[in-house]
């Protein structure tokens, strides 16, 4: 991977776009970045019906993907969901013969509704983020992608437009981080 | 014969068949019989409605042509051709075994040799007529033996040809059978009659092949129905005309002409356009062969007829059973066989008459003949009944129907209708590996269709015997896909009430006309235009700002209140009560725009997005914060 500049994925999947205002902010972000692909999953199949053929394709011309969605029920919504039990396939994914994602990155950018603290033994939420996007980081490894701990944004603590903006450059900054990173 | 004598005597046909045969039918002894009484009922020997029967006999031996040519469009030549065997064989081995044992009999009668070959030859033929139309009427025309018996028939219309020429020994005056054969060509040396057959057959065939699709076609696409059943007869009388020239049995050439016909789009309607010719014709002709059963003859030597026909038949079967098994047929079938060709053929009356006329035989013989031929065909349908009575038989003969059926391409599903609406759904299913045989009342659709290689039809899909012939007793499902909202219904009811195994979805025009499909218990149905105005919808949504996810559940929710509104008002449209209905309406009509405000209000913008939004969470996040 001698390259200066990963080109950079980000499967964004929230069924209320319009309602959110730190998805939104975070997307406004990061959207329009040179090497970052912004592919609007409930906008590109507002009916589910994944054309895999496509997303793979995708996924081949990009180094490093980011899964951008809110933290439902300590996972992705829906369509993130179909979108790995149709793309993800054996042989071509992962398996003796699936190396299509070898050695890619993958990485979650999470909005939490909790706030941090209640991820954590002591927190209601009982397990950290960590721990509740094992499945995630399992089959990041089961495709032998490389897997980058997850960007999370605490919904609670965007309490002012200030807040809002700080959460949209941070990560940003991420984005660009991972694009650099050295392999 | 002056008019009003044509309309009376139409009239005493018509009212006579109209009396006696669905009364025959309803003790179960067929139309043929029913005709047989009715010719007997106005007949010399009845009301003496009747004045010439032979002439009648003539005119509507017409039916015989067409029906054989509705034999020939049931049969393509692949068909055919796996019936060689049956036909030269099976028909070859009849016609010799039971002509020469019949001609046997004549000797030990006393006859001269010549006249006892021509005598029996001529009474192995059997009733093309009678035997077609009990077998059909008895559902056994599609059976083993059915088909048996039509090979066999097939074979005796072909050894006409010969018998015609060798039977000039007999008769004085050259043999020209009104209505059957014309001896026009016969005056021409062997070599060119055989040249003019084999040019008349091979016309036939190429026109057949090049010519009628497209004359279909031109005549299809000027909506004239009757237009279409002239082109059709004029066809059959084409081609029965033809025959006739070169010495060919005009049953044949229609046969021929069917057979080539087969496997055009236009055989179904063809079929359904002149089977009431065939049926009114054939009518007509059992008519005139009751009222040609001379009685006087028959009261005056009861012993000797009765000798007669119990010789006839009983030489008849036993040489056809014999020969059936021989040929392989089981024993069943070939007593069915045998049973249904005991007769002797419409074919004898003309040959005894002139034979009479000839001196070749004493008239008085002939006339004892034809008297027995008569009752003979009278016979036959009881014989047939005696037969279906033998229950282990027919079963039997039923059960091989079934995989015979299925050497054709049995069609998953019948498309009726190939318009915008049925291309999507049999290009959907096609696509999906489903095997779909098409209906349409198009010609130019059809002929689209086919060009692309698939299994279409031209035809009215409301009638029964065309979605037969499309596959209906085969396939598993029938999608309704007609512009016609009066036609789609029909042909709902025709195939509910044929084929119940069928399942039916159904295009529906509107709300009404859904009401309608619901009360006929399709299986689905689906307004024609509503997908399409949903879909345009959801489109109309996106362009004024809706995420695609938010317009594709806002018209899915749409469709769902939409379709649970509709299940419900056409309960009150089912009650029957238009009063209620209409109050409902017009009730419903204020509350519909308002209720489905009030969902869309609560499952699009509310409900979904509540589980999907935060801001209820980070409200109470905040005051947790705030408190803690």
């Amino acid at each position: 991977m001698g390259r200066l500049s990963r080109k950079v994925l980000i499967l964004f999947a929230h069924p209320a776009y319009h309602r959110s205002r730190a998805n939104r902010a975070m997307a406004e972000a990061v959207r329009d970045l040179d090497g970052v692909t912004f592919h609007d999953l409930y906008e590109a199949y507002p009916d589910l019906l994944i054309d895999v053929a496509r997303e793979q394709d995708l996924l081949l011309g990009h180094d490093a993907v980011i899964a951008q969605h809110p933290f439902y029920w300590y996972s992705a919504p829906a369509i993130l969901k179909e979108w790995q039990d149709l793309v993800l396939t054996h042989g071509w994914a992962y398996g003796r013969a699936g190396r299509a994602l070898e050695g890619k990155l993958w990485m979650h950018a999470l909005t939490a509704g909790g706030p941090q603290e209640s991820y954590g033994e002591m927190g209601y939420n009982r397990f950290t983020v960590g721990d509740l996007t094992r499945p995630f980081e399992a089959t990041a490894n089961l495709c032998r992608m490389r897997w980058r701990d997850p960007f999370i944004v605490h919904a609670s603590h965007l309490n002012s437009n200030q807040a809002l903006a700080d959460a949209a450059r941070r990560y940003r900054a991420q984005v660009l981080g991972l694009m650099r990173e050295k392999s | 014969m002056n008019q009003d004598s044509f309309l009376f005597e139409a009239f005493v046909f018509l009212a006579a068949a109209i009396v006696s045969v669905p009364i025959a039918k309803r003790l179960g002894l067929g139309s043929v019989l029913g005709y047989l009484l009715a010719g007997v009922l106005i007949g010399p020997f009845g009301l003496k409605f009747l004045g010439d029967p032979e002439a009648l006999m003539h005119a509507s031996e017409f039916g015989v042509v067409i029906m054989l040519f509705l034999i020939g469009l049931e049969l393509n030549p692949a068909m055919l051709w796996r019936m060689r065997s049956a036909i030269v064989g099976l028909g070859g081995a009849q016609v010799l075994a039971s002509g020469g044992a019949l001609a046997l009999a004549a000797m030990g009668a006393g006859l001269d040799w010549r006249v006892a070959v021509a005598v029996g030859f001529t009474l192995s033929l059997s009733s093309t007529a009678i035997v077609m139309q009990s077998l059909r009427e008895r559902g056994l025309a599609q059976t083993d033996a059915g088909r048996g018996a039509f090979s066999v028939l097939l074979f005796q219309d072909i050894a006409v040809i010969p018998m015609l020429a060798l039977f000039p020994l007999l008769a004085a005056a050259p043999l020209a059978p009104a209505g059957a054969h014309a001896t026009g060509v016969a005056a021409l040396p062997a070599w060119a009659q055989t040249l003019a057959v084999f040019g008349a057959v091979a016309a036939v065939v190429v026109a057949g092949r090049v010519l009628v699709r497209p004359l279909f076609r031109y005549i299809a696409r000027t909506n004239l129905r009757e237009l279409f059943t002239a082109t059709a007869l004029a066809i059959v009388v084409g081609v029965a005309l033809l025959m006739q020239s070169v010495g060919l049995s005009p049953a044949l050439g229609a046969f021929v002409a069917g057979v080539v016909l087969a496997d055009s789009e236009y055989r179904h309607e063809l079929e359904s356009d002149i089977e009431p010719f065939r049926a009114l014709l054939l009518g007509l002709f059992f008519i005139s062969v009751g009222a040609g059963v001379d009685f006087g003859l028959i009261l005056a030597q009861p012993l000797m007829i009765f000798t007669i026909v119990a010789a006839l038949i009983a030489i008849k079967a036993a040489a056809l059973f014999a020969v059936a098994r021989l040929f392989g047929r089981s024993a069943p079938d070939a007593a069915m066989i045998a049973l249904a060709l005991a007769q002797g053929g419409e074919f004898a009356f003309v040959l005894f008459n002139f034979a009479a006329q000839g001196r070749v035989i004493p008239e008085g013989t002939a006339a004892l003949l034809v008297a027995a031929v008569a009752l003979s065909m009278a016979l036959t349908p009881l014989l047939m009944i005696a037969a279906e009575r033998a229950p282990r038989l027919f079963a039997r003969a039923e059960e091989r129907a079934a995989p015979e059926r299925l050497e054709h391409e049995t069609p998953d599903v019948l498309i009726a209708g190939y318009g915008r609406f049925g291309q999507i759904v049999s290009r959907l299913v096609s696509i999906n590996g489903f095997a779909i045989s098409i209906l349409d009342h198009n010609a130019d659709q059809v002929e689209l269709v086919r060009g692309f290689g698939a299994k279409a039809n031209y035809g009215d899909a409301s009638r029964a015997d065309m979605l037969r012939v499309a596959g209906a007793d085969d396939a598993k499902l029938l999608v309704v896909a007609v512009d016609d909202q009066g036609k789609a219904l029909e042909i709902v009811e025709t195939a509910r009430r044929h084929f119940p195994h069928l399942k039916i979805l159904a295009r529906a025009y509107d709300r009404r006309h859904a009401y309608e499909m619901i009360k006929r218990e399709v299986d689905g149905w689906e307004r024609e235009t509503f997908e399409g105005g949903l879909r345009l919808g959801a489109k109309a949504l996106r362009a004024l700002g809706f995420r695609a996810h938010q317009a594709e559940r806002a018209a899915g929710l749409f469709r769902r209140h939409d379709e649970r509104q509709l299940a419900e008002m056409y309960e009150h449209w089912a009650s029957d009560d238009r009063d209620a209905f209409r109050a409902a309406t017009v009730a419903r009509q204020g509350m519909i725009e308002d209720a489905l405000k009030r969902d869309l209000a609560e499952h699009v913008h509310r409900a979904p997005d509540d589980a999907w939004d935060t801001e209820s969470l980070d409200e109470e996040n905040a005051r947790l914060q705030g408190g803690g």
